[in-house]
């Protein structure tokens, strides 16, 4: 792995105001070294991949916690195999039921954390899972 | 034996205690720096050393008089027991209803309705952006249509209803009195509150829609229009509940929900009402947190502070509008995905503080909450936690039975004293609206979270089930899942709703509303007016988005 910083979009997809989660995921991947990019809340899954590609990122860590997971997480990782971007990480996080993230694992969603995870967890996954894909 | 004796006694017997503990501590340590989250330390024992010119009646006063640190009635809970309000709604309106119904059924006394994310954003549920959000955060509510059978059979002059909106509380306000009128319950009978709180909007909690300017507006004209047609109607609930599921602390939670009541206070002046006409139907809503007696002392602060800010700064002179009301609910933020039973206790405790704390209603969280909307089984049981809190274990039998504790004085005293900081240094910056628009609110709760969440993650702070005594992970197996085909249905009603109405009248009253926007006229009646129109709520939040534009949120990191 070369030694320029990953790049993460952190990004709030759907309605749902509650940032706290991915706030302070960014301050923490920000602290471990890596280049976050925050893109506020309300986003659609068009605008997330579009600012993916922009921003020439690695890893995409989507915040959900309205429950419209199922429906808004699948398009992002569709959209990104369109423009030939299927590469990028695609991590979740949210309150995320077990049925629904087997499901989203089967359609690509990289890794999904639920409450209670440490952001020491999620760097580390995304350390050694990016390495693997060098 | 004279004060000044007693006290020197006091001081050489601590002085000694202190010495012999010393000795105790050199061989054995205490388990860890004791602290608030505000980073000032928990002391080893209160004493009357902490109170030096503790005046009883300035600082306490005796239950439903100033500064009403002890309760705002004069017999509390001993006349009537605090409202036990869940927060619910999923689905259609049909399946709300039945929960509510159930609820009552249950022995609940208040409903509170959570609505889905469209309607608080303003959008009906075939609007593109709410694409699989429609049915799922609560309920969806599309035009008056849907308000009527959320409500059907609910006798609305016997329950009071409290609503979680806010950008569009207008719209759901004026709802909820077409359909009052139409069960002929008289619209002074009506009582309940809506959230209408926008500025934590900005700060914590994200459903916004209109620039602050206009927001602000939109709230003055239901003060004044509520005033006159539904007295009885609590106009905002002004919220720290949010605030601190952000991550803040407890004080700050206190001191941002009072500076932005003081900036709708000031609104409501500034657009020339009276402050005994709308001061007294301003009500606030709080989280309860963790930390037991910080939490007690916190909801005893709150209260002296806004009294004294009413009396003295605002020149109230109606008591009511000294009084603060509060509802609360048991921190979300606190429960936990792992051994989700775990939960039931978090929330008993933090019920009781509540009730200990003097609150008016609350909401008691399930314990599957962590992982999905909450059951009707994990429900009941939330429920059944306020009601043994209530009826058997006799905290409610006299009135604030931790007043006069050396420590629960002395944190209240403390509190209320860091609350005044904060709010004089909002005040210094232009206020609470200006405080926001330059992110300082948002950046001292984003570190006050941060700090949290490491203290979680390097074990300063203990998680059962997380960071400590982990395992047995059960997962209760009956999670609530919301029927995804609920959007397609509420389109489908929203459908006939808009080939079934009087075109000509809607589109009438939506053209009066859009006049009405880009002048100084209180909205209220083009509202009610389009309302009874059947407009729907995102025809009529479309026409206030044209004239007054959208928040652009900032996005602090």
């Amino acid at each position: 792995m070369s030694n320029k910083p990953v790049r993460v979009l952190v990004g709030k997809v759907g309605l749902d105001g509650h940032d706290r989660g991915a706030k302070v995921v960014a301050k923490a991947l920000r602290d471990a070294g890596m280049e976050v990019i925050y893109t506020g809340l309300r986003q659609t899954p068009e605008q997330i991949v579009e600012a993916a590609l922009q921003e020439d990122v690695q890893v995409i860590g989507l915040s959900i916690l309205s429950g419209a997971h199922m429906q808004l997480l699948p398009p992002v990782v569709e959209l990104l195999r369109q423009q030939g971007a299927a590469d990028i990480m695609v991590l979740a996080g949210g309150i995320i039921p077990p049925e629904d993230i087997a499901y989203l694992k089967e359609v690509g969603i990289a890794e999904v954390f639920t409450p209670g995870t440490s952001t020491s967890d999620i760097i580390n996954y995304i350390r050694e899972h990016l390495e693997e894909n060098e | 034996m004279d004060e000044k004796e007693k006290r020197e006694q006091l001081l050489q017997a601590r002085a000694a205690w202190e010495e012999k503990t010393a000795k105790v501590l050199a061989k054995h340590p205490e388990r860890k720096e004791f602290k608030f989250d505000s980073g000032l330390p928990v002391e080893r024992i209160y004493t009357p050393l902490d109170l030096e010119g503790f005046s009883y009646l300035e600082r306490l006063g005796f239950p439903g008089e100033y500064p009403f640190t002890r309760g705002i009635q004069p017999t509390m809970y001993r006349g009537r027991l605090w409202t036990m309000r869940q927060y619910a709604g999923f689905g259609t309106a049909e399946e709300t209803n039945r929960r509510f119904r159930y609820l009552l059924e249950q022995g609940q006394t208040g409903l509170s309705v959570a609505f889905d994310l469209p309607t608080q954003i303003g959008y009906d549920s075939d609007h593109p952006l709410a694409r699989g959000e429609v049915g799922k955060v609560g309920v969806a509510i599309d035009s008056l249509k849907d308000m009527e059978i959320l409500l059907d059979q609910i006798p609305l002059d016997k329950v009071s209803t409290s609503m979680t909106i806010n950008a569009p509380a207008s719209v759901l306000l004026a709802m909820y009195m077409a359909v009052a009128e139409k069960q002929g319950v008289p619209l002074e009978k009506i009582s309940g509150t809506i959230q209408n709180d926008i500025l934590k909007e900005y700060v914590a909690r994200g459903t916004y829609i209109f620039p602050p300017r206009e927001s602000m507006r939109l709230i003055v004209d239901i003060f004044a229009f509520a005033g006159k047609h539904v007295p009885n109607w609590n106009t905002i609930s002004i919220s720290g509940y949010h605030i601190r599921e952000a991550g803040s602390t407890a004080v700050q939670e206190v001191a941002f929900t009072l500076s932005n009541a003081i900036a709708y206070v000031e609104a409501a002046l500034e657009a020339g009402l009276e402050i005994d006409s709308f001061a007294p139907r301003l009500s606030f809503f709080f989280n309860a947190h963790l930390n037991f007696f910080e939490e007690i002392a916190k909801f005893r602060a709150a209260r002296r502070v806004w009294a004294r800010i009413m009396k003295e700064r605002f020149h109230a002179t109606n008591p009511r509008s000294m009084m603060l009301r509060f509802h609360t609910q048991t921190a979300g933020c606190t429960l936990t995905a792992q051994q989700p039973d775990v939960n039931i206790m978090r929330v008993a405790f933090q019920a009781l503080s509540a009730v200990l704390g003097g609150t008016q209603s609350l909401h008691t969280n399930s314990r599957d909450e962590a992982l999905a909307l909450p059951s009707e089984h994990s429900v009941l049981l939330a429920l059944r936690t306020q009601q043994v809190i209530g009826y058997e274990i006799g905290v409610a039998d006299t009135i604030d039975p931790l007043g006069g504790s050396y420590y629960v004085e002395a944190l209240t005293d403390q509190i209320e004293k860091e609350v005044l900081d904060y709010i004089r240094k909002i005040d210094e910056m232009g206020g609470a609206v200006a405080a926001i628009e330059k992110g300082y609110m948002q950046q001292e709760i984003q570190e006050s979270a941060y700090r949290y969440q490491k203290e979680v993650e390097t074990g300063e702070r203990t998680v059962i089930g997380v960071n400590k005594f982990t395992g047995g992970n059960e997962m209760p197996m009956d999670l609530l899942k919301v029927d995804p085909a609920v959007g397609e249905r509420q389109a489908a009603r929203l459908k006939e709703v808009r080939a079934t109405r009087d075109a000509a009248r809607v589109s009438a009253a939506l053209q009066q509303l859009c006049r009405a926007a880009q002048s100084k006229e209180n909205l209220m009646p083009h509202i009610v007016e389009a309302v009874k129109a059947y407009a729907t709520l995102g025809e009529i939040c479309g026409v206030l988005r044209e004239i007054f534009g959208e928040y652009q949120q900032q996005v602090i990191l």
